[in-house]
């Protein structure tokens, strides 16, 4: 296959979201909340359809705000039902993303003769279309593709984030009590995780759907957790697979006329499922007197 | 308003149709839910939901129309293989819950979506009623598919109601059932059928991403409102088919809008009023019975510290004193002395304070409380006396008078307790 301008674009990009979301997902996942990245994932669609509505574009800024402000809204929610109403974290979740889910559903509806925007844009996204989408200066100068720049901005941020508040993120994941004790302030971290990630599905959004957000957010880390017990060890894999999954799914996709997003996540779970069968199966023997499963190491 | 007497009085009988679906299908799935809320495993009902999607697309493959035989069997078997993998998953990974149930929901999703443009490509002129999976119409509920989903509605609710006992033991201590020689596992199995069969039939009428909500939401809001299985399940049903037929008739007012969302407001809504407003669970209700617990509590702090000072020989009760004894919450002591004037407990003379003599056997009868616990936990606890004040400190407040005539009996009458001072009786002198 001779080198492809297209193909590489897509890939890049693709591989750039995963590697946000990954980066992203890993803490999620050692906090135990790989659930909420889910809740917020669908939640913040009522926000985009009202940014969208706003600014009467996909490109505005209102856009993102408005995904922000529902994403932390979902957060709260979910806590506040935890904790006031005193309803078990796992109902709490489900209500609150299936109640959010359901109003931006309503909202595209009801606003569908103005807006452009389709629900399926929203849920699957479409990557095919990237190199169509360019950025083109007010000069009539075209720029490249957009959703690029975006994924490039978004994951410096993430990794601006990830590497200020490392030391803080690894603290809180793992002893949030002990973080508390010695003054960091847990919540206000979580909340920034929360945005983060908010911020981060806006901006994948449209390259990989709302929904598929959340397979790139969990699946890489989970599959990484299989293989290692180190967290270093952990984000590296996580990256590394991200990028493997962009590639891998762009060529499968090729080969059987798909979506691209689609079928990354198709990539990844059997990545997924393949590490735990190897994991998972092993033969009693190996089992025997050997030293138990040590703790997760920092 | 005509729309509304048009639905409603079922004249035409495509509707009652509808309406029998769905009210059958919300109760089959609260019931399913409230089972599952109630044994923790809520989201798993959500992993399904998104699961069964990539087995729609195959059984629509197959068959190459919209055929509810091969729909549902395609979802019930990718329903059964995604429960099946979480289970796995759990017992051969240190993968935790969250994860696992994330992973195997977005995965399947994911290859749903790759079927459902394999499909969009292939140009099947059926493709159209293929998006209603994901987000409902109930409108579009025909009579030989309500056979199918009504059927199997009934299926759910006669065998969760025919071994009730069964899965009420699987849900709240399944290791007793298994002592006592149940066939847990199998039980289990059952379950988790009738839970990935409660999702395929609602995937018409509220489609696969909202499915969740019917079998989380109903269970949720009703556990608000009562503490027995009986009266949980009857709630949880009633709320789904009221919000169901509520989430056909908008689709049916306004064409273009799917059903499900609606469904799903309309139970939020129940939930939330059930959140905040239920007697006793509601968080309005226990802030109210909070606020006036501390209320109390307060009341019965100021009643013992003027018993004290009274005990150990003081005579009068500057007012100013009784602020200083309660740093920082002078207001709320004003205002409980206020109360406990108003109530016939305290006098209050040129800023002096003193008991009424209704106040008195008031104030008798907390630090009786008081004393009496201390000397049980003493006695019968063997908690050293100087270990026992804060227990006491606490239960003061709660103590019923059948419970001080029990102390009271089991004690003997005592005089003293373990400080050595006196407790106090109605008919003493102070």
């Amino acid at each position: 296959m001779s080198f492809d301008q297209n193909a590489f674009l897509i890939i890049f990009t693709a591989s750039l979201i995963s590697i946000s979301c990954g980066l992203l997902g890993v803490f999620m996942m050692l906090r135990k909340m790989s659930m909420t990245g889910d809740a917020i994932s669908h939640a913040v669609l009522p926000g985009i359809v009202i940014g969208f509505f706003v600014s009467g574009s996909q490109r505005g800024l209102e856009v993102v705000i408005g995904a922000g402000i529902l994403g932390i809204l979902a957060t709260l929610l979910i806590d506040w039902l935890k904790n006031k109403a005193k309803v078990q974290l796992d109902a709490s979740i489900g209500i609150t993303f299936t109640l959010l889910f359901a109003i931006g559903i309503i909202l595209i509806n009801m606003l569908a003769y103005k807006v452009d925007l389709d629900q399926e844009c929203v849920l699957y996204g479409e990557i095919a279309y990237l190199p169509i989408d360019l950025w083109i200066t007010d000069a009539g100068f075209s720029m490249g593709p957009r959703i690029t720049y975006l994924a490039v901005l978004n994951l410096v941020l993430v990794s601006a984030f990830i590497f200020l508040l490392y030391k803080e993120l690894k603290l809180t994941s793992f002893d949030e009590n002990f973080g508390l004790v010695i003054g960091l302030p847990a919540g206000a971290i979580n909340l920034a995780l929360m945005s983060m990630v908010s911020y981060t599905t806006v901006s994948s959004f449209e390259a990989v759907g709302a929904i598929l957000v959340v397979a790139l957010l969990v699946v890489p880390p989970a599959t990484a957790f299989l293989w290692t017990k180190k967290l270093t060890s952990l984000i590296k894999l996580t990256c590394g697979l991200g990028i493997f999954i962009a590639l891998a799914g762009y060529y499968a996709a090729y080969l059987v006329d798909s979506s691209i997003a689609g079928m990354m996540v198709a990539v990844g779970g059997i990545i997924f499922l393949g590490s735990a069968a190897i994991k998972g199966i092993r033969p009693n023997w190996a089992f025997g007197t050997s030293t138990p499963g040590k703790p997760l190491e920092i | 308003m005509s729309d509304f007497v048009y639905f409603f009085t079922f004249q035409d009988a495509s509707i009652a149709f509808v309406v029998i679906g769905i009210t059958l299908l919300g109760i089959g799935s609260a019931y399913v839910g409230t089972y599952s809320f109630l044994d923790k495993k809520a989201l798993l009902g959500d992993a399904i939901s998104h699961a069964v999607l990539p087995g729609i697309c195959l059984g629509f493959m197959l068959a190459g129309e919209k055929n509810p035989l091969y729909i549902v069997t395609g979802a019930f078997l990718s329903g059964a293989l995604a429960t099946f993998l979480t289970s796995w998953l759990k017992s051969k990974t240190q993968l935790s819950d969250d994860a696992i149930i994330a992973s195997i929901l977005s995965i399947f999703f994911g290859f749903g979506v790759v079927l459902l443009t394999v499909i969009q490509k292939s140009g099947n002129p059926e493709m159209a009623g293929l998006n209603q999976f994901i987000f409902g119409n109930a409108i579009a509920i025909l009579e030989e598919d309500l056979y199918i989903y009504g059927g199997l509605a009934v299926l759910i609710i006669i065998t969760l109601t025919v071994f009730r006992k069964e899965f009420s033991m699987l849900v709240f201590n399944a290791d007793f059932g298994k002592s006592i020689g149940y066939p847990m596992g199998t039980i289990r199995l059952i379950f988790n059928v009738l839970m990935i069969l409660a999702v395929v039939i609602g995937i018409q009428a509220i489609g696969v991403v909202l499915m969740a909500a019917l079998l989380i939401t109903p269970g949720a809001a009703a556990r608000f409102w009562t503490d027995r299985l009986g009266k949980l399940l009857l709630i949880a049903g009633a709320f789904s088919a009221v919000s169901g037929v509520i989430g056909t008739y908008i689709s049916f007012v306004i064409p273009q809008m799917p059903t499900g969302p609606w469904v799903v407001v309309c139970l939020s809504m129940f939930a939330l009023i059930s959140f905040l407003f239920a007697p006793k669970k509601g968080v309005l209700a226990r802030y109210i019975a909070r606020r006036h617990y501390l209320k109390k509590t307060h009341q019965d702090h100021l009643l013992k510290l003027i018993y004290h000072g009274i005990e150990s020989g003081k005579q009068n009760f500057p007012i100013e004193e009784i602020y200083q004894s309660f740093p920082y919450r002078k207001r709320e002591t004003k205002h409980t002395i206020d109360e406990l004037i108003k109530t016939d407990l305290l006098t209050i003379n040129q800023g002096f304070i003193d008991f009424t003599s209704k106040g008195k056997s008031e104030a008798k009868r907390i630090v009786r409380l008081h004393r009496l616990w201390e000397l049980y936990l003493n006695e019968y606890m063997n908690i050293a006396p100087d270990h026992v004040h804060d227990s006491a400190e606490k239960l003061e407040h709660i103590l019923t008078p059948e419970l001080e005539a029990l102390l009271e009996n089991r004690l003997n009458y005592p005089k003293l307790d373990p400080h050595q001072e006196t407790i106090p009786r109605d008919n003493d002198e102070l």
